[in-house]
């Protein structure tokens, strides 16, 4: 079978990790990092992901789209009121969200598939081999609308999505591998946008999830706000401006908010400084931890609710619970620990990267799948109650939450009018006792013979697979025969618009592929430059003047080449200059080998 | 949408587990428990199948958790959806609803009194009574209560009279979960006495009476329990 790899998509970061000999591992790009920056940025080249995208976010803050992950599978009403925060244009179609990148719009699942086109390729680039086949991860507590949409945007993005899997539980695995642990471990996963806590059961290899719950718009990206929120103010008090009415400022303050959050893990207090528009200086403060955990107190409290109710549903109170795993960039706060040993009465678990444990899961479950890995199983669990509409506006349930996946009720349907065709079905997901409360997932027609009232029966099944996502069938109890439903999914895109959006990728691709190797040639091309400079400033002397110059001039027409958009030209100036700088580098390697040599006995030599 | 009926009792046949039928692969007959002897293909799980031969289990009200569980594991080790992504489509077709009706039966078995209705179910072909009144012995009790309870929705919670009311509602609740645990000792007996019977194994008319009687008082206990429990969960919340 071919190669699976494990996907954690991020709000902040994503990774991609894949299993060798047994044990998983994060797949880096050439400079050794294995995050990518979840930033897709619209450049006069074409679309670019990752560290150089971040890099667009304060340079072109409105063609910079940055934690994507929040509009997975949601309607614009849903996010009114953090837009603000957002310096991108978002807009709503057909119940699912764009989002404006130049002349074009897309909706969340486009963007998250060239984050994972970005992985792809970076993994097809290590392994050696293509790559088709994935296991991507999604907070606990995403409904089936936001697992539709990553699945979707993995098959945009030309991945076959084997399966979608709960980030604390892919966590769980990666722990549960390294430690061999057999108890009651609560997984607590505080990350960039979504908050989720699992309990599990660890036993004899088995994987079993007791209860989920979470908040899917709670992460670092709040804390930061709270921070961008506090400086505005600042600088609006200080120096009369309005940061707000400079997208690219907004930006650095995000950032520098981000940093200062980051700093204060580690140190007690740290300088702010930020530019401020129109040229007007410096802004600068000092902030202590105490002032940051005074601020986001409010925030991290609201993890432990969700924490409270996943006990009670698991039947269990802090003191069944053997280990805390902490996962997610926000449980580096020294706040987030205290609060989670306090609840939990011990010390959490934190050996692994809280920044890869969850991807490293992933390529475990991968290689589950691929037959690789035989005595783990996860079993995991629906986090949302499952329903239909009824008299009244009331929803009843079918599937409670917490119920193991795969997971299937059924219903019997029939008619309260003569001759009636079809029975409209609303499904529901939600806690509420109201439709109203909870969250619309799909609505669809079933066809019904055209008989006397009551007489139909036809049988309704309602499963959830292990991706959590929701499969309907139906069934005629008079003659047997089965009917497709169709669907039509409130928050989600068509399978019409996936297929076209799948064939846009396709078209798109080449465009992508000539942005992708001019960014990588100017990046090889920069580090070139850089150490033929240093090398001549440094070894100058040891070659002639007419080399020297030699160099110097090839040296400005590829740095004249990187200004171009022809990522070809740029490389066959590098090569130039490679050639130009041979003899110099020899030259340099000499030199060094006799300065170290020098003094030495030749005995000590060999 | 208001034209469904639930259709969630389970089927009340008797069956006889071990029929032989065809395996959907190569046609040959089954003869093994999941698996076809001959072409090892998955085999569906009967739509007949009751939850106990599901997992392997007699028809007894008193299972040892730690067995349930490891048939569970062992169970889910060979239908899990995980363990059939090489196989054909057919197969992870079978894998995915086996799976969801073992995870089904697990949950019915693991709980005591919902493994009590669901034999109930099975040996007396009824779905149990949804009690919309208060049993014969709590009437008085509960009418009180109820009383007391819209006296307390609508006092001003911080008042004397509010903290007054709410002190009445927790003596009250606490009454009802003492209740409520008799009642469940009860039922733990009535287990015992069904599972003694079934273990004797005997076809005499004496044998059927008792069985009889078992299955009515748990019955009425079981309708008596649940009604119980709603008010003490629905005073839990008011006074939360």
């Amino acid at each position: 079978m071919a190669r699976i790899v494990g996907i954690d998509l991020g709000t902040t970061n994503s990774l991609v990790a894949y299993m060798k000999d047994g044990q998983p591992c994060v797949v880096p790009d050439r400079n050794g990092r294995t995050m990518v920056p979840s930033v897709v940025a619209l450049t006069d080249n074409g679309l670019i992901v990752g560290d150089s995208a971040k890099e667009h976010l304060t340079r072109n803050p409105e063609r910079t789209v940055y934690s994507v992950k929040r509009f997975m599978g949601k309607g614009l009403a849903d996010v009114q009121n953090e837009l603000a925060y957002f310096p991108y244009h978002v807009t709503e179609t057909g119940g699912v969200i764009r989002i404006r990148l130049g002349q074009k719009s897309y909706s969340p699942p486009q963007i998250s598939a060239m984050i994972l086109k970005e992985l792809k390729l970076r993994a097809e680039a290590s392994l050696g081999e293509s790559i088709t086949k994935a296991v991507i991860t999604v907070p606990a507590y995403f409904n089936d609308s936001q697992r539709q949409a990553t699945k979707d945007a993995g098959l945009i993005a030309g991945l076959e999505v084997l399966r979608i899997i709960n980030e604390p539980t892919a966590a769980s695995l990666a722990y549960g591998l390294q430690q061999k642990t057999q108890g009651t471990i609560a997984v607590y996963d505080f990350g960039g946008g979504t908050f989720d806590i699992s309990i599990l059961k660890l036993k004899d290899g088995i994987f079993e999830v007791l209860a989920t719950s979470g908040d899917t718009h709670l992460g670092g990206d709040d804390l930061d706000r709270v921070l961008v929120d506090l400086f505005i103010g600042d600088i609006r008090d200080r120096y009369g401006i309005d940061v707000g009415r400079y997208p690219d400022h907004m930006q650095t303050v995000r950032l520098e908010a981000e940093r200062a959050k980051i700093r204060l893990s580690d140190e007690l207090k740290t300088e702010i400084t930020i530019e401020l528009p129109e040229d007007k200086g410096l802004f600068t403060r000092e902030l202590t931890r105490d002032q940051l955990e005074s601020l986001v107190a409010g925030i991290i409290e609201r993890t432990l609710a969700p924490c409270r109710i996943a006990l009670k549903d698991a039947g269990l109170t802090p003191t069944d619970i053997d280990e805390v795993v902490l996962v997610g960039g926000s449980t580096r706060m020294p706040l987030v620990r205290q609060r989670v040993e306090a609840l939990f009465g011990k010390q959490p678990h934190c050996h692994l990267n809280p920044d890869e444990v969850v991807a490293l899961g992933a390529a475990v479950q991968a290689d589950i799948l691929s037959g690789g890995t035989t005595d783990m199983l996860l079993l995991d669990v629906t986090p949302l109650s499952l329903g239909i509409e009824t008299m009244g506006g009331v929803m009843s349930s079918l599937i409670r939450r917490n119920t193991t996946i795969p997971a299937s009720a059924k219903e019997m349907f029939t008619t309260y009018v003569d001759g009636q065709t079809g029975v409209d079905i609303h499904i529901l997901q939600g806690e509420r006792e109201l439709v109203k409360d909870n969250r619309s997932l799909a609505r669809f027609r079933l066809k019904v013979p055209p008989l006397p009232a009551g007489i139909p029966r036809i049988e309704v099944t309602f499963l959830i697979d292990a991706n959590g996502i929701l499969n309907v069938t139906a069934t005629d109890m008079r003659t047997g025969q089965s009917q497709s439903i169709e669907v039509k999914p409130s928050y989600g895109l068509s399978d019409t618009e996936v297929e076209r959006m799948i064939e846009d990728s396709f078209k798109f691709a080449a465009e992508d592929v000539n942005a992708r190797k001019l960014i990588e040639a100017r990046l090889d091309a920069e580090a070139l430059l850089k150490t033929t400079n240093k090398s001549l400033v440094d070894a100058g002397h040891l070659i002639s003047q007419e080399e020297a110059h030699s160099i110097r001039a090839t040296l400005a027409q590829l740095s004249n080449a990187t200004g171009g958009t022809d990522p070809r030209a740029i490389r066959t100036r590098m090569t130039e200059l490679e050639q130009a700088a041979k003899h110099l580098n020899v030259v340099m390697l000499d030199d060094s080998l006799k300065n170290s040599l020098h003094g030495k006995k030749v005995s000590e030599l060999s | 949408m208001d034209n469904h009926q639930s259709s969630s009792h389970p089927d009340t046949r008797r069956q006889l587990q071990m029929a032989r039928s065809m395996c959907w692969h190569c046609q040959s007959e089954v003869t093994g428990e999941y698996f076809c002897d001959r072409c090892v293909k998955v085999q569906p799980v009967s739509k007949e199948t009751d939850y106990f031969t599901c997992l392997g289990f007699p028809r007894r009200l008193m299972l040892d958790p730690q067995k349930l569980e490891a048939k569970f594991y062992e169970l889910s080790r060979t239908f899990h959806p995980d363990f059939y992504q090489t196989k054909s489509a057919d197969e992870q077709t079978i894998s995915l609803s086996n799976a969801a009706v073992l995870n089904t039966a697990y949950r019915t078995l693991r709980a005591p009194i919902q493994r009590a209705e669901y034999l109930l179910a099975l040996e007396t072909g009824s779905v149990k009574d949804i009690r919309t009144s208060p049993p014969a012995d709590l009437f008085e009790e509960i009418l009180e209560l109820q009383d007391t309870l819209e006296e307390y929705r609508a006092s001003d919670r911080d008042s004397d009279q509010g903290h007054r009311l709410r002190s009445t509602l927790q003596t009250e609740q606490e009454a009802l979960e003492r209740r409520k645990h008799e009642m469940e000792a009860q039922l733990q007996q009535l287990f015992a006495d069904w599972d003694k019977l079934q273990d004797a194994g005997e076809a005499t008319s004496l044998a059927r009476v008792e069985r009889d009687r078992i299955l009515k008082q748990m019955r009425d206990l079981l309708s008596n329990r649940t009604y119980v429990n709603n008010i003490v969960n629905d005073l839990a919340a008011t006074i939360a």
